[in-house]
């Protein structure tokens, strides 16, 4: 998948294959250090940052927590 | 009032085949519209995998609702929450900016099915948003609607890329069991041809005087 900075494009492609290795080889078999891809993700995330904000798209607005707060939509009661 | 959405999906995949096919479900025959896709936050808390990523995608607007939304494209944020040890992945998504017009919020939980074992069961919701006065009604009937279609493309793209991960398991969707076949076929074919490309020389080496 392309990245929204054209230049992330490398960045990205190296850390999701490491993720994906990390996520499948480690996360799920209860491995939690994360440490393994973490400086591909600092340098990825320079990149994507400085895309962002190229594109005015607000770091604060994406960076939200919503899932698990209060905020978070809820379901209705069901009518019957 | 917001517009109500629920579907449950059943995948047949184990939950750990889902978990990592879920970040890798684009690009699929399905996903034309996703332009991008970002990680922009990821920690492990308490056991548990916290993602955010930004997706782009192409927003197709009918005609009479040019009036209100005139951008191509929407961004979308979606947060998750991966529990190895229980084995439950929350997704919820929201879209970026526009919320007045039409904002679209989807949960998704996958976690194990209880009834069938080794499959894994996806309860979608979805809640539809506008803030629009005098139409904010039909704005939120339409969005419901293309929710509602878009459902069944987002399930298939996610289905073909797991049969493709995992192109093992037994239960696939029909087109794709037959190209599986042919390729294993293929794969059969070129091994028994090379195979006798290679046999051959070593034949006639064996038998000098037949040649």
């Amino acid at each position: 998948m392309n990245s929204i900075g054209e230049a992330c494009k490398q960045l990205k492609d190296e850390y999701d294959a490491c993720f994906n290795a990390w996520f499948s080889e480690h996360f799920l078999r209860g491995e939690t250090n994360d440490s393994m891809c973490a400086p591909m993700f600092k340098l990825y995330q320079q990149c994507v940052k400085k895309a962002m904000k190229e594109q005015q798209i607000e770091l604060q607005e994406v960076e939200k927590d919503m899932l698990g707060t209060d905020q978070e939509r809820k379901v209705p009661p069901s009518k019957s | 009032m917001p517009r109500y959405f629920e579907a449950t999906t059943v995948f047949n995949f184990s939950w750990d085949q889902v978990a990592q096919g879920f970040w890798l479900k684009y690009p699929n025959p399905n996903s034309q519209h996703v332009l991008t896709e970002d990680t922009v936050k990821r920690e492990v808390r308490a056991g548990k995998l916290f993602s955010k990523r930004l997706i782009s995608k192409t927003n197709p607007t009918p005609k009479w609702a040019e009036r209100f939304i005139t951008t191509k494209k929407v961004n979308i944020v979606e947060e998750s929450i991966v529990d190895p040890k229980n084995k439950v992945f929350i997704t919820y998504t929201r879209n970026l900016g526009y919320l007045k017009v039409m904002s679209i919020t989807e949960k998704v939980i996958y976690k194990e099915s209880e009834e069938h074992p080794g499959k894994t069961i996806a309860i979608r919701s979805a809640w539809i948003d506008s803030q629009i006065r005098g139409f904010g009604r039909a704005i939120c009937a339409f969005g419901y609607e293309r929710f509602k279609k878009n459902c069944n493309k987002m399930v298939g793209g996610f289905n073909h890329v797991l049969s493709n991960m995992f192109p093992t398991q037994t239960t696939l969707a029909a087109h794709n069991v037959i190209t599986t076949t042919s390729k294993l076929k293929d794969a059969a074919k070129n091994a028994s041809e090379l195979a006798k490309a290679k046999a051959a020389p070593i034949y006639a080496s064996l038998h000098p005087n037949q040649s």
